[in-house]
Protein backbone atom coordinates (compact mmCIF):
# COMPACT_ATOMS: atom_id res chain seq x y z
CA UNK A 1 0.00 0.00 0.00
CA UNK A 2 3.00 2.42 0.63
CA UNK A 3 4.47 1.37 -2.97
CA UNK A 4 1.00 2.55 -4.34
CA UNK A 5 0.55 5.74 -2.59
CA UNK A 6 3.85 6.44 -2.99
CA UNK A 7 3.74 5.54 -6.82
CA UNK A 8 0.87 7.84 -6.91
CA UNK A 9 2.92 11.05 -5.35
CA UNK A 10 5.71 9.97 -7.58
CA UNK A 11 3.21 10.18 -10.78
CA UNK A 12 2.14 13.79 -9.82
CA UNK A 13 5.46 15.20 -9.50
CA UNK A 14 6.41 13.54 -12.62
CA UNK A 15 3.31 15.01 -14.69
CA UNK A 16 4.20 18.43 -12.72
CA UNK A 17 7.46 18.35 -13.95
CA UNK A 18 6.24 17.81 -17.35
CA UNK A 19 4.33 20.58 -17.10
CA UNK A 20 6.83 23.24 -17.24
CA UNK A 21 9.40 21.64 -19.47
CA UNK A 22 8.96 20.10 -23.19
CA UNK A 23 10.78 16.90 -21.15
CA UNK A 24 9.27 14.07 -21.49
CA UNK A 25 7.01 13.08 -18.00
CA UNK A 26 9.36 9.70 -18.15
CA UNK A 27 11.12 7.82 -20.49
CA UNK A 28 10.12 3.96 -20.56
CA UNK A 29 13.14 1.86 -19.75
CA UNK A 30 12.94 -2.52 -19.49
CA UNK A 31 14.74 -5.16 -20.05
CA UNK A 32 12.85 -8.04 -20.50
CA UNK A 33 12.43 -11.45 -22.69
CA UNK A 34 9.82 -11.44 -25.36
CA UNK A 35 7.89 -14.37 -26.49
CA UNK A 36 10.27 -15.78 -28.76
CA UNK A 37 12.70 -15.51 -25.92
CA UNK A 38 15.18 -12.68 -26.57
CA UNK A 39 16.06 -10.29 -24.72
CA UNK A 40 14.54 -6.74 -25.60
CA UNK A 41 14.73 -3.42 -24.23
CA UNK A 42 13.70 0.08 -25.27
CA UNK A 43 16.65 0.62 -27.44
CA UNK A 44 15.38 -2.03 -29.77
CA UNK A 45 12.55 0.34 -30.79
CA UNK A 46 14.53 3.44 -30.96
CA UNK A 47 12.50 5.29 -33.98
CA UNK A 48 9.46 4.09 -33.64
CA UNK A 49 6.72 4.66 -31.73
CA UNK A 50 5.46 2.50 -28.65
CA UNK A 51 1.70 1.34 -27.30
CA UNK A 52 2.99 -0.21 -24.17
CA UNK A 53 -0.39 -1.80 -22.18
CA UNK A 54 0.21 -4.16 -19.41
CA UNK A 55 -1.55 -7.63 -18.11
CA UNK A 56 -1.27 -11.14 -17.56
CA UNK A 57 -2.81 -14.35 -19.66
CA UNK A 58 -5.07 -15.59 -17.06
CA UNK A 59 -6.98 -12.37 -17.59
CA UNK A 60 -10.23 -13.21 -19.52
CA UNK A 61 -11.72 -9.73 -19.82
CA UNK A 62 -9.57 -6.85 -19.65
CA UNK A 63 -6.59 -7.76 -21.33
CA UNK A 64 -8.11 -9.68 -23.95
CA UNK A 65 -10.46 -6.33 -24.89
CA UNK A 66 -7.57 -4.45 -24.57
CA UNK A 67 -5.18 -6.67 -26.77
CA UNK A 68 -8.61 -6.79 -29.30
CA UNK A 69 -8.69 -3.09 -29.05
CA UNK A 70 -5.05 -2.96 -29.89
CA UNK A 71 -5.19 -5.12 -33.08
CA UNK A 72 -7.71 -3.13 -34.42
CA UNK A 73 -5.85 -0.13 -34.33
CA UNK A 74 -2.92 -1.90 -35.64
CA UNK A 75 -5.28 -2.92 -38.13
CA UNK A 76 -6.53 1.07 -38.71
CA UNK A 77 -3.15 1.88 -39.22
CA UNK A 78 -2.49 -0.14 -42.17
CA UNK A 79 0.72 1.20 -43.93
CA UNK A 80 1.65 2.97 -40.43
CA UNK A 81 1.74 0.39 -38.83
CA UNK A 82 5.20 0.14 -38.99
CA UNK A 83 5.65 2.62 -37.60
CA UNK A 84 3.95 2.05 -34.33
CA UNK A 85 5.05 -1.58 -31.80
CA UNK A 86 2.41 -2.49 -29.54
CA UNK A 87 3.65 -4.18 -26.47
CA UNK A 88 2.06 -6.13 -24.21
CA UNK A 89 4.34 -6.34 -20.71
CA UNK A 90 3.29 -9.30 -18.09
CA UNK A 91 2.85 -8.65 -14.99
CA UNK A 92 2.18 -12.10 -13.97
CA UNK A 93 5.73 -13.46 -14.54
CA UNK A 94 4.73 -16.47 -12.67
CA UNK A 95 2.55 -17.90 -15.24
CA UNK A 96 3.36 -16.11 -18.19
CA UNK A 97 6.54 -17.77 -19.60
CA UNK A 98 7.80 -16.68 -23.03
CA UNK A 99 6.16 -19.62 -24.25
CA UNK A 100 2.85 -19.03 -22.50
CA UNK A 101 2.72 -15.42 -24.09
CA UNK A 102 3.82 -16.57 -27.72
CA UNK A 103 0.61 -18.91 -27.20
CA UNK A 104 -1.27 -15.61 -26.66
CA UNK A 105 -0.15 -12.41 -27.38
CA UNK A 106 0.52 -12.90 -31.45
CA UNK A 107 -3.28 -14.26 -31.55
CA UNK A 108 -4.34 -11.15 -31.33
CA UNK A 109 -2.26 -9.26 -34.34
CA UNK A 110 1.22 -10.99 -34.97
CA UNK A 111 2.80 -7.61 -35.16
CA UNK A 112 1.95 -7.58 -30.92
CA UNK A 113 5.35 -8.16 -28.87
CA UNK A 114 4.75 -9.82 -25.62
CA UNK A 115 7.13 -9.12 -23.19
CA UNK A 116 8.07 -11.21 -19.44
CA UNK A 117 10.55 -11.21 -17.26
CA UNK A 118 11.69 -12.68 -13.73
CA UNK A 119 9.31 -11.30 -10.90
CA UNK A 120 12.29 -8.56 -10.25
CA UNK A 121 12.57 -7.66 -13.67
CA UNK A 122 8.67 -7.23 -13.77
CA UNK A 123 8.87 -5.16 -10.29
CA UNK A 124 11.81 -2.99 -11.67
CA UNK A 125 10.03 -2.28 -14.92
CA UNK A 126 6.68 -1.33 -13.37
CA UNK A 127 8.24 1.21 -10.78
CA UNK A 128 9.95 2.89 -13.69
CA UNK A 129 6.70 3.31 -16.01
CA UNK A 130 5.42 3.88 -13.09
CA UNK A 131 2.41 1.39 -13.11
CA UNK A 132 0.90 -0.41 -10.26
CA UNK A 133 0.04 -4.10 -9.82
CA UNK A 134 -1.01 -6.65 -7.22
CA UNK A 135 -1.54 -10.52 -6.65
CA UNK A 136 -5.02 -10.61 -5.24
CA UNK A 137 -5.75 -14.10 -3.59
CA UNK A 138 -8.58 -15.83 -4.98
CA UNK A 139 -9.61 -19.26 -3.85
CA UNK A 140 -12.17 -19.53 -7.02
CA UNK A 141 -9.75 -18.50 -9.65
CA UNK A 142 -7.42 -20.03 -11.16
CA UNK A 143 -4.36 -21.25 -9.45
CA UNK A 144 -5.89 -19.43 -6.81
CA UNK A 145 -5.07 -15.90 -7.36
CA UNK A 146 -5.77 -13.29 -10.28
CA UNK A 147 -4.20 -9.75 -10.53
CA UNK A 148 -4.67 -6.36 -10.31
CA UNK A 149 -3.18 -4.26 -12.97
CA UNK A 150 -3.07 -0.33 -14.32
CA UNK A 151 -5.09 -0.86 -17.35
CA UNK A 152 -4.21 2.35 -19.09
CA UNK A 153 -2.80 2.02 -22.87
CA UNK A 154 0.56 4.25 -22.78
CA UNK A 155 1.70 5.98 -25.95
CA UNK A 156 6.14 6.81 -26.02
CA UNK A 157 7.52 8.57 -29.02
CA UNK A 158 10.25 7.47 -30.93
CA UNK A 159 12.65 8.67 -28.53
CA UNK A 160 10.83 6.05 -25.72
CA UNK A 161 9.56 9.40 -24.18
CA UNK A 162 5.88 9.30 -22.73
CA UNK A 163 3.40 11.17 -24.30
CA UNK A 164 0.13 10.28 -23.50
CA UNK A 165 -2.27 7.56 -22.10
CA UNK A 166 -5.65 5.99 -22.87
CA UNK A 167 -7.83 5.01 -20.20
CA UNK A 168 -9.08 1.44 -20.35
CA UNK A 169 -12.39 1.04 -22.29
CA UNK A 170 -11.21 3.84 -24.97
CA UNK A 171 -12.73 2.94 -28.20
CA UNK A 172 -9.94 1.58 -30.62
CA UNK A 173 -11.80 4.13 -33.44
CA UNK A 174 -10.46 7.07 -30.63
CA UNK A 175 -7.18 6.01 -30.09
CA UNK A 176 -6.46 5.14 -33.99
CA UNK A 177 -7.95 9.25 -34.36
CA UNK A 178 -5.51 10.64 -32.04
CA UNK A 179 -2.77 8.53 -33.10
CA UNK A 180 -3.11 9.59 -36.54
CA UNK A 181 -2.52 13.35 -35.49
CA UNK A 182 0.62 12.03 -33.76
CA UNK A 183 2.52 10.23 -35.69
CA UNK B 1 -52.58 -16.64 -24.30
CA UNK B 2 -53.02 -12.81 -24.21
CA UNK B 3 -49.52 -13.00 -24.64
CA UNK B 4 -49.04 -14.72 -27.37
CA UNK B 5 -49.64 -12.18 -30.02
CA UNK B 6 -47.23 -9.93 -28.58
CA UNK B 7 -44.57 -12.01 -28.16
CA UNK B 8 -44.86 -13.05 -31.80
CA UNK B 9 -44.76 -9.35 -32.65
CA UNK B 10 -41.74 -9.20 -30.82
CA UNK B 11 -40.14 -11.96 -33.01
CA UNK B 12 -41.14 -10.21 -36.28
CA UNK B 13 -39.55 -7.14 -35.13
CA UNK B 14 -36.21 -8.24 -33.82
CA UNK B 15 -36.08 -9.91 -37.77
CA UNK B 16 -37.42 -7.14 -39.16
CA UNK B 17 -34.74 -5.02 -37.90
CA UNK B 18 -32.06 -7.58 -38.97
CA UNK B 19 -30.65 -8.21 -35.03
CA UNK B 20 -30.69 -11.66 -33.81
CA UNK B 21 -33.79 -12.82 -32.11
CA UNK B 22 -33.41 -13.13 -28.67
CA UNK B 23 -32.62 -17.11 -27.79
CA UNK B 24 -34.96 -18.04 -25.07
CA UNK B 25 -36.57 -21.02 -23.70
CA UNK B 26 -37.60 -21.39 -20.46
CA UNK B 27 -38.68 -18.12 -18.28
CA UNK B 28 -40.93 -16.00 -20.39
CA UNK B 29 -40.05 -12.67 -18.32
CA UNK B 30 -36.41 -12.67 -18.71
CA UNK B 31 -34.59 -12.18 -22.51
CA UNK B 32 -31.01 -13.10 -23.02
CA UNK B 33 -29.66 -11.18 -26.68
CA UNK B 34 -26.50 -9.86 -28.03
CA UNK B 35 -24.69 -13.06 -26.41
CA UNK B 36 -21.11 -13.46 -27.17
CA UNK B 37 -17.53 -15.20 -26.31
CA UNK B 38 -14.06 -15.34 -27.88
CA UNK B 39 -12.37 -17.73 -28.83
CA UNK B 40 -10.05 -19.33 -26.49
CA UNK B 41 -6.11 -21.01 -26.47
CA UNK B 42 -6.49 -24.00 -24.82
CA UNK B 43 -8.94 -25.24 -22.01
CA UNK B 44 -6.59 -24.22 -18.79
CA UNK B 45 -6.70 -20.07 -19.00
CA UNK B 46 -10.54 -19.40 -18.12
CA UNK B 47 -13.28 -17.30 -20.86
CA UNK B 48 -15.63 -14.44 -20.62
CA UNK B 49 -19.15 -14.64 -22.15
CA UNK B 50 -21.47 -11.47 -22.75
CA UNK B 51 -24.59 -10.89 -23.40
CA UNK B 52 -27.64 -8.54 -22.17
CA UNK B 53 -30.17 -10.10 -19.59
CA UNK B 54 -33.61 -8.59 -20.13
CA UNK B 55 -35.95 -8.51 -17.54
CA UNK B 56 -39.51 -8.06 -19.57
CA UNK B 57 -41.74 -9.01 -16.39
CA UNK B 58 -43.33 -7.23 -13.77
CA UNK B 59 -41.21 -8.45 -10.57
CA UNK B 60 -37.64 -8.18 -9.98
CA UNK B 61 -35.58 -11.08 -10.70
CA UNK B 62 -32.56 -12.42 -9.19
CA UNK B 63 -29.65 -13.90 -10.44
CA UNK B 64 -28.29 -16.63 -8.82
CA UNK B 65 -26.26 -18.96 -10.61
CA UNK B 66 -25.32 -20.22 -14.45
CA UNK B 67 -24.71 -23.73 -16.05
CA UNK B 68 -23.08 -25.19 -19.08
CA UNK B 69 -21.44 -27.94 -19.85
CA UNK B 70 -18.76 -26.10 -21.37
CA UNK B 71 -16.80 -25.09 -17.57
CA UNK B 72 -17.20 -26.52 -14.43
CA UNK B 73 -17.58 -23.19 -12.73
CA UNK B 74 -19.15 -20.60 -14.48
CA UNK B 75 -19.80 -17.61 -12.65
CA UNK B 76 -20.37 -13.48 -12.85
CA UNK B 77 -17.80 -11.61 -12.19
CA UNK B 78 -17.16 -7.75 -12.09
CA UNK B 79 -14.14 -5.84 -13.76
CA UNK B 80 -13.45 -2.73 -11.94
CA UNK B 81 -11.41 0.36 -12.91
CA UNK B 82 -10.68 2.46 -9.67
CA UNK B 83 -9.55 6.50 -10.39
CA UNK B 84 -6.28 5.12 -10.64
CA UNK B 85 -6.73 3.36 -14.06
CA UNK B 86 -5.85 -0.09 -11.89
CA UNK B 87 -8.32 -2.95 -13.05
CA UNK B 88 -9.15 -5.73 -10.53
CA UNK B 89 -11.56 -8.55 -10.69
CA UNK B 90 -13.93 -9.94 -8.36
CA UNK B 91 -17.08 -12.42 -8.08
CA UNK B 92 -19.85 -10.49 -8.54
CA UNK B 93 -22.98 -12.76 -6.16
CA UNK B 94 -26.28 -12.85 -6.69
CA UNK B 95 -27.39 -9.82 -9.00
CA UNK B 96 -30.93 -8.30 -9.23
CA UNK B 97 -32.53 -7.26 -11.99
CA UNK B 98 -35.56 -4.28 -11.36
CA UNK B 99 -38.49 -5.07 -13.88
CA UNK B 100 -38.21 -3.46 -16.81
CA UNK B 101 -34.61 -3.16 -16.44
CA UNK B 102 -31.57 -4.87 -17.89
CA UNK B 103 -28.08 -6.59 -16.85
CA UNK B 104 -25.32 -5.71 -19.54
CA UNK B 105 -22.77 -8.19 -19.18
CA UNK B 106 -20.08 -6.67 -21.44
CA UNK B 107 -15.98 -6.31 -21.25
CA UNK B 108 -15.02 -4.09 -18.77
CA UNK B 109 -17.66 -4.84 -16.33
CA UNK B 110 -19.83 -7.75 -15.01
CA UNK B 111 -19.01 -10.50 -17.33
CA UNK B 112 -19.43 -13.92 -16.92
CA UNK B 113 -16.06 -16.01 -16.46
CA UNK B 114 -15.58 -19.49 -17.69
CA UNK B 115 -13.72 -21.12 -14.96
CA UNK B 116 -12.34 -24.90 -15.71
CA UNK B 117 -13.03 -25.21 -19.00
CA UNK B 118 -13.74 -28.49 -20.37
CA UNK B 119 -12.82 -28.26 -23.63
CA UNK B 120 -11.25 -25.36 -25.78
CA UNK B 121 -13.52 -22.71 -26.99
CA UNK B 122 -13.73 -22.82 -31.14
CA UNK B 123 -14.35 -19.71 -32.97
CA UNK B 124 -17.20 -20.45 -35.34
CA UNK B 125 -19.11 -22.93 -32.46
CA UNK B 126 -21.36 -21.94 -29.83
CA UNK B 127 -22.19 -23.70 -26.02
CA UNK B 128 -25.34 -23.43 -24.04
CA UNK B 129 -25.00 -21.50 -21.17
CA UNK B 130 -28.23 -21.67 -18.66
CA UNK B 131 -28.93 -19.03 -16.37
CA UNK B 132 -30.59 -19.64 -12.64
CA UNK B 133 -33.51 -17.43 -10.88
CA UNK B 134 -34.21 -17.48 -7.50
CA UNK B 135 -37.52 -18.04 -8.56
CA UNK B 136 -36.55 -21.47 -9.87
CA UNK B 137 -36.76 -20.35 -13.33
CA UNK B 138 -34.17 -20.98 -15.89
CA UNK B 139 -33.49 -19.42 -19.36
CA UNK B 140 -30.93 -21.55 -21.14
CA UNK B 141 -28.92 -19.14 -24.15
CA UNK B 142 -26.46 -20.75 -27.09
CA UNK B 143 -23.64 -18.37 -27.02
CA UNK B 144 -21.94 -17.85 -29.75
CA UNK B 145 -17.85 -17.85 -29.93
CA UNK B 146 -16.32 -15.52 -32.26
CA UNK B 147 -12.91 -14.62 -32.98
CA UNK B 148 -10.37 -14.78 -30.37
CA UNK B 149 -9.75 -10.22 -31.30
CA UNK B 150 -13.64 -10.08 -31.37
CA UNK B 151 -14.31 -6.64 -29.60
CA UNK B 152 -18.49 -7.34 -29.91
CA UNK B 153 -21.58 -9.29 -31.15
CA UNK B 154 -20.88 -8.51 -34.44
CA UNK B 155 -17.14 -9.68 -34.20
Amino acid sequence: MFAFIWLLLWWDYRADRAQNTDDPAFVAEFELTDHQGMIRTEEDFAGRWMLVFFGFANCPDVCPTTLAEVAAVVDGLGEDAEKVQPIFISIDPERDTPMALADFVPRFDSGIIGLTGTSKQIAETAETFPIYFERIEEASAPDGYTMGHTSHLFLFDPQAGFVDSWSYGTPAEEILADLRKRI
Amino acid sequence: MKKRPYVKGLAVIFMLAGLSAPAFSGSEDVNVENAWSRASIGASRPGAAYMIVRNTGEDAVTLTGLTTPLAMMPEIHETKTNADGVSSMTPAGEITIEAGESLALEPGGLHVMLMNLQNPMTEGETFPLTLTFSDGDEVTVDVPILDIAARGPEG
